[in-house]
């Protein structure tokens, strides 16, 4: 099998059928799902059956469904931060490299200090003030997460920036704008998406960790996270339920890894010896 | 010939592993035969990089493999010792050393050889060596490896290298790392590691390629020295026909993975069969002309006038120097590496802003920033770059890369680019078909090309070339030369020309600036300076070009011992 011209290892497959499962839940939830995520079909923790596969939960809503909403949730979430962090830490990381050293100093201390900080709990003490709206949710961990995309694309732009072709662009006049989007984001692309997939996987565990503390996604919005949260005292009385988003939160974890290994190796060939 | 340069038997190596019968020189050492590397990627297999070479070498015989670039000399190299570079793959023939075929060999028989049996000194020493060791850690690591002998030992016989190699202060030279020796030490330093083991075979690639022309001499003289003295056989692959000269038996001429011709030095280089080898070496013959005079009494276009500049206040890289270039005029800056010739140009562009003196340009003072320079004094003023690979940007089409100056300076409608395009890709003999490639597609001579009409673009009065075909092969140097003169005769461009070829100089520059430390320390018309009487230095460069007389190295020796050239150099340095 290949894809984009490079061959797919076995574990890249895995991967990347395990991504594309679950982005198709995530986008076909409503179709898919037998029943709503807040709809209250029958017992509280009633067994699974073939009406429901998984059983009910403590307020007897479809376990099934919720899982499939819950996708919905926290892919879409992941992903909408990772791009608005992408967004804000590629252009202040290029903008640093590019625009001079009393800019570079500025935006790399302010990192520095953002990042001294234990993002968990800084991102507590933030929402804790600020509230647990999805906005101020999507706001906060963008801005800490894009301190860490600052930093690679800070020095991914920097071994652009002393190349004689963005020598020339700005010896010719041109601007900033156009040397960072025409100059540098093309040949830095490769990297970053690689990165795109890790910075992803964080954000993910991350609004799980923030779900699971009760600071992330509010009920009765499904979301991976605060089902693991919610049930998780039943897994002394032997139900399976919080294993359910548990185990769905590790698998798409280690399947975005896969993709982002195999994206990461066509660019990192071992050496050997052909002889 | 080969016999008469031969040193005494007694002289020779004693031996380590071997019986002294197995010593003999002209025994063969290593044989070759129809040996075929082909590069092979997951899309199936690619270019053959190696077509069917059939060499031997015998003990004590130099043999020099020269070819352009792609013409598969370093593939051939790596080869001896059982390797190829990632991606390749020796598809076919033999290589036997020793009598057995280290096609055949298991990997842990092959890693024997290595270092022992036949040893690699690669073009760049910085490169090759690790910065955080010292440097006999590194040279004696070979012999200690292979078990052949304790570290005790492997130091004196670390010593007794360095000091036929003539390094400074041999006791206590390794000592030292990496950065603190200069670079033609360095590479004498990467032949005492690989001759560490005493190995039967030395696989020169490129090694005096990075050095400039007078630190070359020396090193070439370290390297003739080592291998006669100690009868060990030696691939000496170059581009270089009057370094091969110097120091090989034989030469074998490659071309596109293919042999071209082989037979004995002093026959390939005098006598050439073939059409390809005739022209190599015409080309070097061609060189000695020197570029007819132009009409000196216009006003210059670019006018330096007693600037300073320096790196972070501290080392001052430009002393107070003085130039003009005028309409139709190529001026060559000539010096060795570090002599401030190349951040003069970055001082004309204002990427390092002057500290005394003034730039002018047709009349006008320049600023001394580029910030503060006008959209149209930047335009007039344009530069080719040495490197063509990381002067053109790798995900732009020619297209966008020569149509932008057009748009940018010009304000062209996007049809008026595309026909400007057109029209300089004609100039410089490209297809109009190349529109959308991107640079990765084209050959290096070809995308000095698209960095000419790129610089063209803009229309300027003055173009600076830094280097431009030193990074290319040989004719295709040539070729871009020719271009480069043609479009002066045609538009009337000044070059701010530089270099440390000397050749180049005289085939291209009708004014010269010889640059030491900074200063220039000649300058004046080219025939002029190039005329005796010389300034020492300019005496120094000129000699230290390599000739493709055999004997050119000692005449070189022996006037250097002898002359009054050395202590009068050695103080300006």
């Amino acid at each position: 099998m290949r894809l984009f011209g490079h061959k797919l290892t076995i574990t890249a497959q895995i991967g990347i059928a395990i991504v594309i499962i679950n982005i198709a839940a995530a986008v076909f939830a409503p179709l898919i799902a037998p029943f709503d995520q807040a709809e209250i079909v029958g017992d509280a923790w009633a067994d699974p059956d073939g009406t429901y596969w998984l059983g009910l939960d403590n307020l007897g809503r479809d376990l099934f469904s919720r899982m499939l909403f819950g996708a919905r949730m926290s892919i879409g979430l992941s992903l909408v931060i990772t791009c608005l962090s992408f967004c804000i830490g590629i252009f202040a990381g290029f903008a640093a490299a590019v625009a001079g050293r009393w800019l570079d100093i500025l935006l790399s201390r302010i990192v520095d200090l953002l990042l001294s900080l234990p993002t968990l709990i800084f991102a507590f003490v933030l929402l804790s003030v600020l509230g647990t709206d999805l906005p101020v949710l999507i706001g906060t961990i963008a801005i800490l997460d894009s301190t860490r995309v600052f930093r690679l694309s800070r020095a991914v732009a920097m071994n652009i920036v002393v190349l004689e072709y963005v020598e020339a662009a700005k010896v010719r006049g041109e601007g900033l704008w156009w040397i960072v989007r025409r100059e540098i984001l093309p040949n830095a692309v490769p990297p970053l998406v690689a990165e795109f997939g890790l910075r992803f996987c964080f954000t993910f565990l991350f609004i799980a960790a923030l779900s699971f503390l009760g600071l992330g996604v509010q009920p009765p919005e499904a979301d991976w996270g605060s089902m693991v949260k919610d049930y998780r005292d039943m897994i002394n009385l032997g139900v399976a339920a919080p294993l359910y988003p548990a185990a769905a939160i590790a698998l798409l974890t280690v399947g975005v890894n896969f993709v982002v290994d195999w994206m990461l190796s066509i660019h990192s060939r071992g050496h050997g010896e052909g002889a | 010939m080969t016999t008469e340069r031969r040193p005494p038997a007694e002289k020779r190596r004693a031996a380590g592993k071997h019986a002294p019968t197995e010593r003999r020189l002209g025994e063969e050492i290593l044989l070759v035969e129809g040996l075929c590397i082909e590069a092979r990627s997951e899309h199936g297999p690619g270019p053959v990089l190696v077509d069917h070479i059939s060499l031997s070498l015998r003990r004590g015989e130099v043999l020099g493999l020269i070819g352009e670039s792609g013409a598969g000399k370093s593939t051939i190299g790596l080869a001896t010792m059982g390797y190829t570079r990632n991606g390749c793959f020796i598809s076919g023939g033999r290589i036997v050393f020793e009598g057995k075929d280290i096609r055949q060999m298991s990997s842990d028989e092959r890693r024997k050889i290595r270092g022992r049996g036949v040893a690699y000194i690669a073009q760049s020493a910085a490169a090759s060596f690790n910065p955080a060791m010292t440097l006999f850690q590194q040279v004696c690591e070979v012999p200690v490896r292979h078990g052949l002998m304790s570290m005790a030992e492997a130091r004196t016989a670390a010593i007794q290298l360095f000091t036929e190699l003539d390094l400074p202060n041999p006791a206590t030279f390794g000592d030292r790392y990496p950065h603190q020796v200069s670079g033609g030490q360095l590479q004498r330093a990467m032949a005492a590691m690989a001759m560490a083991a005493k190995p039967d075979i030395l696989v020169f690639d490129e090694p005096t390629t990075a050095l400039d022309v007078t630190t070359q001499v020396e090193v070439l003289a370290a390297f003739r020295k080592l291998v006669r003295e100690h009868g060990t056989a030696a691939l000496y692959i170059t581009h270089d026909l009057a370094v091969v000269a110097q120091i090989a038996d034989r030469i074998m001429v490659l071309r596109h993975g293919k042999m071209v011709e082989v037979g004995d030095a002093t026959q390939v280089l005098q006598n050439p069969v073939e059409e390809y080898t005739r022209r190599l070496v015409a080309d070097r013959v061609e060189s000695h002309t020197v570029v007819a005079l132009r009409r000196p009494d216009e006003p210059p276009v670019l006018t330096i006038d007693r600037v300073d500049a320096s790196y972070g206040n501290v080392i001052k890289v430009i002393d107070n120097v003085s130039v003009d270039v005028r309409r139709g005029d190529t001026l060559a800056l000539v010096g060795e590496s570090g002599s401030g010739k190349s951040t003069l140009a970055r001082v004309v562009i204002g990427l390092l802003p002057r500290q005394k003196g003034d730039v002018r340009f047709c009349g006008e003072s320049l600023p001394a920033h580029l910030h503060n320079r006008t959209k149209d004094q930047r335009r007039r003023i344009q530069m080719i770059y040495q490197m063509p690979d990381v002067a053109l940007n790798p995900r732009q089409t020619l297209l966008e890369i020569v149509g932008r100056p057009v748009a940018f300076y010009f304000n062209r409608s996007r049809e008026e680019v595309r026909a400007r395009v057109i029209e300089l890709l004609r100039q410089v003999e490209l297809p109009e078909s190349y529109l959308n490639r991107l640079p990765g597609e084209l050959s290096g001579g070809q995308k000095q090309r698209v960095s000419i009409i790129r610089a063209l673009a803009a229309e300027p009065d003055l173009i600076i070339c830094d280097e431009v075909t030193s990074a290319l092969d040989q004719l295709v140097g040539e070729e871009i030369l020719k271009l480069l003169k043609r479009l002066q005769e045609e538009l009337g461009i000044a070059y701010l020309f530089i270099t440390h070829d000397l050749g180049t100089v005289k085939r291209i520059a009708n004014k010269v600036a010889v640059m030491l430390k900074g200063r220039i320390v000649a300058s004046g018309d080219t025939a002029e300076v190039f005329a005796p009487p010389y300034h020492p230095y300019t005496e120094l460069l000129l000699s230290s070009v390599p000739e493709m007389r055999a004997d050119w190295l000692d005449e070189v020796l022996a006037k250097r011992q002898s002359g009054p050239v050395n202590p009068l150099v050695e103080a300006l340095r």
